[in-house]
């Protein structure tokens, strides 16, 4: 059994909550005295039906106010899979969290009303969900019982949204009509729906292939921690020295050829260690401990790569960034802390190059800063070189975060475009 | 061209992420300590600790928050497990807190030291100038907790903000403070209940014998099964009788619930949890049911 995380994007008003609720239902993840506790709730504010956005709405503030204001984990399995749900608000104030929460996936989850079709809300999920690049988007055409469960309404989504989705180099995208009120297309195929060929959500989201989403060409080591044991009464632990981390890309493997950065000196894999054993091959998400063959200086926020395929050591980088914080703005002349791989830095802001619209994708170059929820093309320089993909062709190795350095608050994130 | 399917068990992605997670700490934090109660979580992650650090020994002590009303079956086990490993165990009484008058002491049928914990791990927090420490909350257990971070900031008054928590990217995690402010690390943050018993089972750990079904005598209230005990007040209208239970959580005796269970192996707790309609803390722990929001109001003034 292996783990998709996906996220999903929509209000209340989508029926968001409802198809969460439904998936949780019909997997078993929600229990009696779960359930108990939201129906005792909705009576008490007068709602006639159980509101199931109580169960993922989990902070006072939300519950009285009736609105999510923040990313919220759930979890459910199936035999086929365990799956963590990145729950996160639609509202185009959110943009943050929707950020949050796609950065991880493996999946992201769209919801239409198929009354109301693709709104600017669904391009801006849609836009968001390619900018982080989550490899497989579903777009959920819901409510199909209040359109009749119409294969020309559905069929018009479609079209719509496909269009669109073709200037956002969206990868996988699959349609599925469902009615998450009344469970047509969940877990279940529907029967309102003949014509729909396609599988039922719960069916897509178990089979659906995420193992190769992976990057496993292209060899990534970030040195995470220095191993060095420094036993007195072992001859052989007084010597050792792993370097631990957790495979950002590539397989390794015993008697492998590596580069070392920043020192550029090559050496082979002697061994990869596990408390449980040494390994025959590591790759992501593995955590693992090298053993190199030569007495290399090697400490962490080092990057061990292949000799023929390296990643660019950079100190002037082309980003995407999407702007989190609520007071301080990013402008040009802005010094950050950055933190990429295991690697921590400073950063300069040489230049915003423009602002990018997320509802209409229109980029505004006479922007001179991003503020909350903004989303931009950024120039930055470091203090020292950090050892970068882009981020379309590895999310770990392609993404960062930038730190205040008065307030110590994570205030945006960035994928990798360009680099040198 | 790859010749296979490079598919990782959930137990292996989750297992990588929380080593990853103690590597990150250990790296960028001067004072790390963990939180180590015997319960079933925190053995879990006292397990991953000794695989992120293997060959070396982990590189930071270990916590326990002794409220004098813990199951003496559990404190044995703290003591084994911790002389095994060769660590070093600070502990921290709530009775030392009571002693110094640091706390009041609960008073009536429902008197609880659960509460007073608070105090005590944040004095030993800032006496010890312990500038992150790892506790084995999952996001499944309750609905706050679904929203804390893996790496939950807290400010001086060792303060949890909800409305104001740090955005947590990818597999970066900040790890800047102040002097005085501190992080709580959640490395077990993705687990559910039973990926932490599919562990234990896997990996063969030893577990505090009142997990598994034995016999005690109980006496009930708001339909959970109480241990009869000095520490706990009982009422005249609450009679004793003897029963088979376990525990599916574990924590101080005035506050935990058995369970009626006839489990006596990891094999046979796991078909239970499978089958059960009730959460572990909705069946067990009366300082849940306070209210809606317990466990967020306890957590915003910095309890585990």
């Amino acid at each position: 059994m292996d783990i998709l995380r996906f996220a999903t994007a929509g209000s209340v008003d989508d029926g968001k909550s409802t198809l969460i609720g439904r998936l949780l239902f019909d997997s078993k993840a929600i229990f009696e005295d779960q359930l108990e506790a939201v129906e005792r709730t909705s009576r008490d504010r007068g709602t006639e039906y159980t509101d199931l956005s109580l169960l993922t709405d989990g902070l006072r503030a939300e519950r009285e106010q009736g609105i999510t204001i923040d990313v919220a984990y759930r979890y459910f399995a199936t035999p086929k899979r365990k799956f963590i749900i990145a729950d996160t608000p639609g509202h185009i104030q959110y943009t943050r969290n929707m950020v949050t929460g796609a950065s991880t996936a493996d999946l992201a989850i769209i919801l239409i009303d198929a009354r109301k079709g693709v709104l600017e809300q669904s391009r801006r999920h849609a836009f968001l969900t390619t900018l982080l690049r989550v490899p497989h988007l579903v777009l959920a055409v819901n409510k199909m019982d209040l359109v009749d469960y119409s294969e020309a309404r559905f069929d018009e989504i479609r079209e719509e949204f496909t269009a669109f989705a073709s200037k956002l180099n969206a990868s996988d995208l699959t349609f599925i009509p469902i009615s998450a009120l009344h469970g047509d297309n969940v877990v279940s195929r529907s029967e309102n729906m003949p014509w729909y060929e396609g599988s039922s959500l719960l069916h897509h989201l178990e089979h659906v292939h995420i193992a190769s989403d992976r990057n496993l060409v292209d060899v990534r080591f970030p040195v995470q921690y220095v191993i060095r044991p420094h036993s007195a009464t072992s001859q052989e632990l007084h010597d050792y020295r792993g370097y631990a981390g957790q495979v950002a890309g590539g397989v390794l493997k015993p008697g492998d050829e590596v580069l070392h950065l920043p020192s550029g000196l090559t050496t082979t894999i002697a061994a990869i260690d596990t408390f449980d054993g040494p390994v025959e091959e590591a790759f992501p998400p593995m955590s693992v401990t090298l053993r190199l063959s030569d007495d290399i200086d090697i400490s962490r926020g080092d990057m061990i790569c292949r000799p023929n395929n390296q990643p660019q050591a950079a100190q002037e980088i082309d980003a995407m960034i999407s702007w989190m914080a609520d007071g301080v703005k990013l402008q040009p002349r802005s010094k950050l802390i950055i933190k990429h791989t295991t690697r921590t830095a400073r950063a300069l802001v040489r230049d915003l190059h423009y602002r990018l619209d997320v509802n209409t994708l229109h980029r505004d170059e006479s922007a001179t800063s991003l503020g909350l929820n903004e989303i931009g093309r950024v120039s930055l320089r470091t203090t020292q070189p950090l050892f970068v993909d882009d981020y379309a062709r590895n999310r770990l190795t392609g993404g960062f975060i930038l730190i205040d350095e008065a307030t110590n608050g994570t205030v945006g994130a960035g994928m990798i475009v360009d680099a040198h | 061209m790859l010749q296979r399917d490079y598919t990782t068990s959930q137990l292996d992605v989750l297992e990588a992420e929380a080593i990853h997670i103690m590597r990150e700490v250990a790296a960028e934090f001067e004072r790390p300590c963990l939180l180590f109660s015997g319960g079933k979580d925190s053995i879990v992650m006292l397990r991953v600790a000794e695989k992120a650090f293997w060959p070396a020994p982990i590189p930071f002590p270990l916590m326990h928050v002794d409220t004098g009303h813990n199951f003496s079956e559990v404190i044995d086990y703290r003591d084994r497990r911790v002389g095994e490993l060769g660590a070093r165990l600070v502990v921290a009484s709530v009775q030392a807190s009571i002693d110094a008058g640091r706390v009041v002491e609960e008073t009536g049928r429902r008197a609880s030291r659960n509460r007073l914990q608070t105090t005590t791990l944040l004095d030993a927090i800032e006496e010890h100038e312990f500038d992150a420490v790892f506790g084995g909350a999952r996001r499944d257990e309750e609905k706050a907790r679904a929203k804390e971070r893996v790496f939950s900031f807290r400010d001086d008054f060792g303060q949890w903000d909800p409305k104001n928590q740090r955005p947590e990217l990818w597999n970066l995690y900040n790890t800047k403070i102040r002097r005085g402010e501190h992080i709580r690390v959640f490395p077990l943050s993705n687990w559910t209940e039973l990926d932490v018993w599919h562990y234990i089972r896997r990996e063969g750990i030893e577990i505090p014998s009142i997990y598994f079904a034995h016999s005690r005598t109980v006496f009930e209230r708001d339909g959970m099964l109480l241990a009869d005990s000095e520490v706990v007040q009982r009422g005249e209208d609450e009679p004793v009788f003897d029963a088979v239970v376990r525990y599916r959580t574990v924590g101080d005796m005035t506050c935990t619930g058995a369970v009626a269970s006839t489990a006596t192996t990891v094999e046979q707790i796991i078909d239970e949890i499978a089958a059960t309609r009730i959460t572990e803390r909705g069946a067990t722990r009366a300082d849940d049911r306070a209210s809606e929001a317990a466990m967020e109001d306890r957590k915003k003034e910095g309890y585990f």
